[in-house]
């Protein structure tokens, strides 16, 4: 009973995080473009999430008369509710949902994540979406791998597959600073894996309307919105949980706002890649580097810890 | 299949390719460790910091020129008669044909028009009107401002033409008496 409480108070203050990074994402591509952003809504702006939820969800659903009824409604919520549960895994301050295989439990949440966005693809029955939600998938199961193997990295570390035990082994010394390169690329992954600028394929505005979510409108479309941006902030926890810290002080969650702040930025800096050239770069060149980078790590920790007699 | 043997390379193809192994050496520390990407990043960071050109539109405005052509008005003499004569030049200059002019001579035996309307919706603002007119009467003055809820709001007549001369008549002569040496 505790836990579910707990855990709807962590989906509230998720929603609410996830609210207020959408302000902050438009202030700050606005700043950084010389602009202002909202700044009407409330106090500078600050109401600004609130009313778009309002517009959003008080417009008309529309749903194309040739889709997959069941399935287009279903998509969204499907996406929502994954995404929300992926945040069970982290370890909070009660400690009351973190569990010692937490890592394989965001992993397959990553996984089955996959099939929210082909789902709103599919069902919505047009070229747009379907196209949209092809390169999506392809790219963000070609990410998954470097993600997954890079991870092992400092799993073969800690030993172990809780998020909890890596604040104690980075007592002294961040694993950012033990595997700088891991890092950056845990990063790139993390930005194809969540679909964002510099790999936002599945959006493709310029060549796909809006991507897969091209038939979404309204309650739909503002449920696919969540979605991305829960699992953007899940993805910039998680990285200050594992190379930055991650004891559940106040300063994870200082680390984690600069995260956040970092996905916005590189969406300000950088133009969209080419697609050939992001499955080239996940499966030439992130995934030799991840599993030599992993045999390297588990073979020096093997002769450190089980002693040089036995090599 | 056939290939072509006259053509010129006009750059060189290996111009941009490293040749010393320092060049190269230079060259892949670039490429490995993202200097440019990062350079980048620098420049945003450094306009995130800068003051936004954004102008609180409703309560602050750019700048106009005395040419800006805007929402047009027909002007009078200072003695309070209009100016315009109906020679229906601006009438017949008008691309969009926008302008409908009907004329007949007054009591006093001076030529005025009875019907001057301007269909603001076909309007499109290129000015001919008052490049046309020998008087100075119909002109383009500096409100952008006019937007209406309906189509009628926008078709002018010529009462309201010569209320909205009267309203902008200082701004309207000022850019006229700034802009008077170039035309």
């Amino acid at each position: 009973m505790i836990q579910v409480i707990l855990f709807l108070v962590v989906v509230v203050c998720v929603l609410v995080g996830v609210a207020f990074f959408t302000l902050f994402e438009r202030k700050l591509l606005g700043y950084i473009q010389l602009r202002k952003g909202p700044n009407k809504v409330g106090l500078g702006g600050v109401l600004q999430p609130f009313s778009d939820a309002i517009k959003l969800f008080s417009k008309e659903h529309v749903s194309p008369s040739t889709s997959n009824y069941s399935a287009f409604l279903i998509a969204p919520c499907f996406s929502l509710g994954l995404s929300l549960l992926m945040w069970l895994s982290i370890p909070s301050f009660f400690n009351l949902l973190s569990f010692n295989k937490s890592v394989l439990f965001f992993l397959c949440g990553l996984g089955v994540g996959v099939y929210g966005l082909l789902a709103a693809g599919w069902s919505s029955n047009s070229k747009y979406s379907l196209i949209g939600c092809l390169r999506g998938v392809a790219q963000t199961v070609s990410y998954e791998v470097s993600l997954v193997l890079i991870l092992f990295t400092p799993l073969v570390v800690t030993v172990g597959y809780e998020l909890g035990s890596f604040s104690s082994f980075q007592e002294n010394l961040w694993f950012i600073f033990i595997f700088p390169a891991a890092g950056l690329i845990w990063f790139i992954s993390c930005l194809a894996e969540t679909n964002r600028t510099p790999f936002d394929f599945a959006e493709g505005e310029s060549e796909l309307v809006s991507g897969y979510n091209t038939e979404y409108s309204s309650g739909g479309f503002a449920l696919i919105m969540l979605a991305e941006y829960t699992s953007i902030l899940f993805m910039s926890f998680l990285f200050s949980v594992i190379f930055l810290g991650g004891d559940c002080s106040f300063f994870v969650l200082v680390s984690f706002g600069v995260m956040a702040f970092i996905f916005v930025w590189v969406r300000g800096t950088l133009p969209r890649f080419r697609y050939d050239k992001l499955m080239y770069l996940a499966w030439k060149f992130f995934l030799p580097f991840s599993i030599s980078y992993l045999v390297l790590m588990a073979g020096l920790l093997s002769m450190l810890f089980l002693g040089f007699k036995e090599c | 299949m056939q290939f072509r043997t006259t053509y010129k390379l006009v750059t060189d193809p290996l111009g941009s390719e490293p040749k010393t192994n320092q060049e190269i050496v230079d060259r892949a520390g670039d490429h490995l460790l993202l200097t440019e990407i990062f350079r980048g990043f620098g420049v945003t960071l450094a306009h995130f910091f800068k003051e936004p050109a954004t102008i609180n539109y409703p309560f602050e405005k750019g700048p106009l020129s005395p040419r800006f052509r805007g929402e047009h008005a027909l002007r009078r003499y200072p003695s309070g008669e209009e100016r315009c004569i109906a020679c229906k030049l601006c009438e017949a200059i008008c691309p969009a044909q926008a302008i409908t002019i009907e004329a007949e001579p007054r009591a006093d035996g001076s030529r005025r028009t009875t019907r001057y309307d301007i269909d603001m919706t076909k309007c499109i603002y290129c000015g001919f009107c008052q490049e046309a007119c020998p008087v100075d009467a119909i002109v383009e003055g500096p409100n952008f401002e006019f937007s209406t809820e309906t189509h009628e709001e926008l078709m002018y007549n010529k009462e309201k033409l010569l209320n909205n001369g009267d309203k902008w008549e200082a701004e309207i002569a000022a850019s006229l008496q700034a802009d008077h040496l170039y035309r």
